[in-house]
């Protein structure tokens, strides 16, 4: 990672000041109790049905908290929770590889050189779900029905973000519109940066445990630089090369070798950074 | 023209070429193409939310006894969203995915619109619109011929807490009316206020000072599992776990089932459920027996030191308490040292989210060894926190009909020869009702849902039927509602003004005042209001009792001198005031809470699981919430059991396949989820499912546990310390 930071104002490439914005969860903290989850559906807009109660294949997280165990038998078993908003992968390079991106035929999804967010544009998207197909992490969802909410419940909506129609994908935006909404701000009050409290996801700001970190991973300012560096950080799949700017911290070792699925002896030359 | 075979190929070929030419290099099927596409995503039912002014306001969370600091985000007079107040002393910004949700309470369907009046059978939805004065005179009529009759006494009224304004308006007109029967939902409340009147002499509940605490040992509490105040103890928890390489707190989870809580703690005991009592015992004799415990706190601070230790002593070795246990003794004496010598000890007490009074004997004794490592009122320990439902107000007029009312007995019986001890046993009220059809003759319900919360469901639906009328005050169509005869729908708790009590298990006194943040959606009135209206239309002394304008006079009045200051910033943190009097240790045997059932045929033990994701008090789980639930507890609408494979394979149940669990109580069928995670022999059911009321995101989902379990009294409170029931699960 380049050390060419400019206190608070995310580092310089080229013209434009670039910024990479990322999560660090602490796993010990994290309680499993779905605060996010509900936080990111309010903020979010994001549709329920009666029926969907558990229907893991047709419902729509945009954050998603999985419950993993170890497998041991009672009374040595123990289970993590480990929340999953889209991981915006940076790939490697110059042509960068975020799977999504890669494979969508509609450009309705693109990886932001400014922020390193990976955007989703619905009115682009016509539904091939390729990019369903190629995200490694399962955050994309497809809105097989239209968006219905009970009567009186449209009152709530949060005009900051538009409600989807069926037929396209979406997934986790790192609540893009409160960068906006900061942005407009700052410029309102002459600054070009936007300070690290000014923009806070949704599931960051709820977290009662305050498990979840956000912030620029390249700002020296922002408490992720630093966190992301702890010797208990980890990624999911880091074999794939995909370049997450979600990292994971756990004291436990099973949850971190979980992290990873390797096949044969892939997982031998990667180092966990 | 004559066409012959060659210009037909001729003309077809031409022609075809040509209409291949023509979809080509003509915009229009590419412009159709598009056209169709943009159309597909412009369906006018998609909503698009209104724009507008955005604010903020700030106001309390009531959807618990929690009682967070919530701030909400508006669009012009729309709340878009609930976010914790930061500051705030309860919750500093944190919020539950319950209060998260309840913008969906707020808008939801579930809303009571207006004052309603059952039409058809009890249960069956249907309702009629009547106005606010119509409704009001229907209470009155039949509330002033109960009192013309003399049987004022046969009214009943059940509100959640006794804490407050509102609860107390209730309370007051029950004895300005002239019925001793006003009553309290049970929770884990009920043993600590008594355990502090016995152990410290205080009407007061016990407040823990978790976040000064190194060394947590729980009892079963859910504490991430919404125990306490939610928010606030997973706060105190992320204490405990942060830390420089090494966490600031070691925690020590005894429960039979790997919850969140035991999988997140150091050390996780799996004993013996109904057992704990005994291991608290033992670690006391453990501490005593290596001179380990405060002698100064013990020997000036306490009384009935001498006979307690000779009960700790003869009877509680870790030999004995490691067969009754099922915890070795070197793990039993280890875990005493650890505890005693950890420097700031707490022992924790209220199973799950504490919903279930639970054993009084078990809270003493997890008490006692607070008190043995000198850990009362003091900084990282147990705190007396001081409770008081005395408002200033002046004293009740009672006419001959009230008097000679509330001279009769409770009907629940406490505070009688039989149960002295208590305030209210509400566990009770449907065997009075069972064995007694004619004991109530009208039950008014503020903010509790007891249809729904009460054990034993199905003698609860058998009881309401039993009560010829039923007043709710809900602002939602809970069970309960569901059940009335009448609705008179209270303001939500965003549309209205009341004061809020301290949030349990707190150790500080923070007294809320909750505020309007949001008009008023439907055609309701706040229940201070509704209940002093009912009040001066039956006139006389139960008129003159409330000598106010409005709740909101009442409210001003009782605040007092903090007014202002509510007023202003919506809360007062007071300065606890360390309550003086000595610790008494409470030297008795326990005896064993027995669980209901035959141990022959129901060689199973059901346990209640209490989720932080499940709402399981009188509160539904909004739509939000539901969906966030594990596909291992609810799967459509049928509900998963948690149960270990070794159990599975000793009677035939096999993973994801449907059983028939049955108690003495209920029967229904479930869904099997195998889990390494609980002990052989238990059966675990997720409580807050199976609800009626509500509406098709909520009712019909899964089964209520409650409907399993049955009332099982304590020996020494009379409340209910049912934690479990003999049970039965055959595969079919």
């Amino acid at each position: 990672m380049k050390d060419a930071h400019h206190k608070g104002e995310g580092h310089q490439e080229g013209h434009g000041t670039v910024y990479k914005y990322g999560m660090v969860i602490n796993l010990d903290k994290c309680t499993g109790c779905g605060a996010c989850m509900v936080a990111c559906m309010a903020e979010n807009n994001i549709p329920f049905r009666k029926e969907d109660t558990n229907d893991r294949l047709t419902q729509n997280f945009w954050m998603r908290v999985y419950k993993i165990s170890n497998g041991g038998s009672f009374p040595d078993n123990d289970i993590c929770y480990l929340p999953r908003p889209c991981m915006h992968c940076e790939g490697h390079g110059h042509h960068n590889r975020t799977p999504c991106v890669t494979v969508c035929p509609a450009v309705a999804t693109d990886y932001n050189h400014e922020t390193g967010i990976v955007s989703q544009i619905y009115t682009r998207c016509f539904g091939c779900r390729y990019c369903m197909a190629a995200c490694p992490y399962h955050v994309r969802v497809f809105n097989w029905w239209d968006p219905k909410w009970p009567e009186g419940m449209e009152e709530y909506l949060n005009p900051d973000v538009s409600p989807r129609m069926r037929g396209v994908v979406e997934k986790c935006s790192f609540c893009f519109h409160r960068l906006q909404r900061a942005r407009n701000k700052a410029y309102s009050e002459d600054r070009r940066e936007v300070h690290e409290d000014e923009y806070q996801t949704a599931c960051t700001q709820a977290c009662p445990a305050g498990a979840i970190t956000f912030g620029d991973l390249t700002n020296p300012e922002h408490k992720v630089y630093e966190l992301k560096k702890t010797p208990n950080a980890f990624r999911l799949l880091e074999v794939l090369g995909t370049n997450p700017k979600v990292y994971y911290t756990s004291s436990r070792a099973w949850v971190r070798k979980a992290a990873d699925v390797y096949v044969g002896k892939e997982g031998s030359g990667v180092t966990h950074t | 023209m004559k066409l012959d075979r060659r210009a037909f190929i001729e003309l077809t070929v031409g022609a075809s070429l040509g209409a291949g030419a023509g979809i080509t290099f003509s915009p229009l099927p590419w412009k159709l193409t598009d056209d169709v596409a943009i159309w597909t995503q412009n369906w006018p039912w998609t909503p698009v939310p209104s724009e507008g002014q955005v604010s903020h306001a700030d106001t309390i969370c009531n959807l618990c006894p929690g009682h967070c600091g919530i701030t909400v985000r508006k669009v012009e007079g729309r709340v878009t969203k609930i976010e914790g107040r930061q500051g705030y002393p309860v919750n500093d910004g944190g919020i539950c995915p319950l209060g998260a949700a309840g913008l969906q309470l707020l808008y939801g369907p579930w809303r009571v619109p207006g004052p309603v009046r059952r039409v058809g059978k009890r249960g069956e939805r249907n309702w009629e619109r009547i106005s606010w004065d119509k409704a009001i005179a229907e209470v009155v009529t039949k509330l002033s011929d109960l009192r013309s009759k003399g049987k004022p006494d046969t009214v009943a009224c059940i509100t959640a807490t006794d804490q407050g304004t509102v609860p107390q308006l209730f309370s007051r007109f029950m004895e300005a009316y002239g019925s001793p029967n006003y009553i309290r939902t049970a929770s884990a409340e009920d043993t600590n206020e008594l355990a502090m009147k016995l152990l410290q002499g205080k009407d007061a509940s016990v407040g823990y000072d978790l976040e000064k605490a190194n060394f947590i040992l729980s009892f079963g509490s859910g504490l991430i599992e919404g125990w306490g105040s939610p928010v606030r103890t997973i706060q105190a928890h992320s204490k405990w776990r942060s830390g420089n390489g090494k966490k600031a707190a070691t925690v020590v989870q005894i429960e039979p089932r790997l919850s969140n809580t035991a999988a997140k703690a150091d050390m996780w005991y799996p004993v013996n459920p109904g057992t704990e009592t005994a291991l608290a015992l033992g670690l006391a004799h453990v501490i005593i027996k290596d001179s380990l415990y405060d002698s100064t706190f013990v020997n000036n601070s306490t009384s009935g030191f001498a006979e307690w230790r000779k009960m700790v002593m003869s009877e509680y070795s870790p030999g004995d308490v490691s067969a009754t246990t099922g915890l070795s003794a070197a793990k039993i004496t280890n875990l005493a040292r650890a505890f005693a010598k950890a420097g700031r000890p707490l022992a924790v007490w209220g199973r799950g989210k504490g919903t279930t009074p639970g054993s009084l004997y078990e809270c003493m004794a997890v008490l006692a060894l607070n008190a043995l490592v000198g850990n009362i009122n003091k900084s990282g320990g147990v705190w007396t926190t001081l409770r008081s439902t005395d408002l200033g107000w002046p004293e009740v007029p009672q006419d001959r009909i009230a008097s000679s009312g509330n001279g009769k007995p409770r009907l629940d019986g406490a505070g009688t020869q039989n149960y002295p001890l208590v305030k209210y046993r509400p566990d009770e009220l449907p065997k009075i009702i069972n064995d007694n059809p004619e004991a109530i003759q009208a039950l008014l319900v503020h903010e509790a849902d007891p249809y729904f919360t009460t054990m034993d469901t199905n003698r609860v639906a058998e009881a309401f039927e039993k009560i010829p009328f039923i007043v709710s005050f809900s602002t939602y169509f809970d069970e309960t509602a569901q059940h009335a005869d009448l609705i008179l729908p209270n303001d939500h708790y965003l549309e209205r003004w009341e004061d809020i009590p301290s949030p349990v298990g707190f150790h500080k006194e923070v007294l809320g005042v909750s505020r309007p943040v949001v008009d008023r959606q439907f055609d309701t009135k706040h229940a201070g209001d509704t209940v002093m209206a009912i009040a001066k239309k039956l006139g006389g002394t139960v008129a003159n009792a409330f000598p106010w304008d409005d709740y909101e006079a009442v409210l001003k009045e009782a605040m007092g001198a903090d007014w202002d200051t509510l007023a202003e910033s919506g809360y007062v943190a007071k300065a606890g005031s360390t309550p003086s009097g000595k610790f008494e240790f409470y030297a008795k045997p326990y005896e064993p809470i027995e669980l209901e059932g035959d141990s022959y045929t129901q060689p199973l033990t059901l346990i209640p699981m209490e989720l932080m994701r499940l709402a399981s008090g009188a509160i539904g789980n909004p739509p939000f919430c539901t969906k966030t639930l594990e596909e291992t507890e609810l799967k459509g609408n049928d509900l998963f059991v948690e149960v270990n494979p070794k159990t599975a394979g000793d009677y035939g149940l096999a993973d994801e396949k449907y059983a028939m669990l049955e108690t003495y109580r209920g029967k229904a069928k479930v869904l099997i989820h195998l889990s390494e995670g609980i002990m052989p022999g238990l059966v675990g059911i997720p409580k807050g499912l199976g609800h009626t009321g509500y509406d098709d995101y909520l009712a019909g989902k899964g089964v209520n546990a409650n409907s399993f379990m049955g009332v099982v009294e304590d020996p020494v409170s009379g409340l209910s310390a049912t934690w479990g029931i003999r049970a039965k699960l055959t595969s079919v």
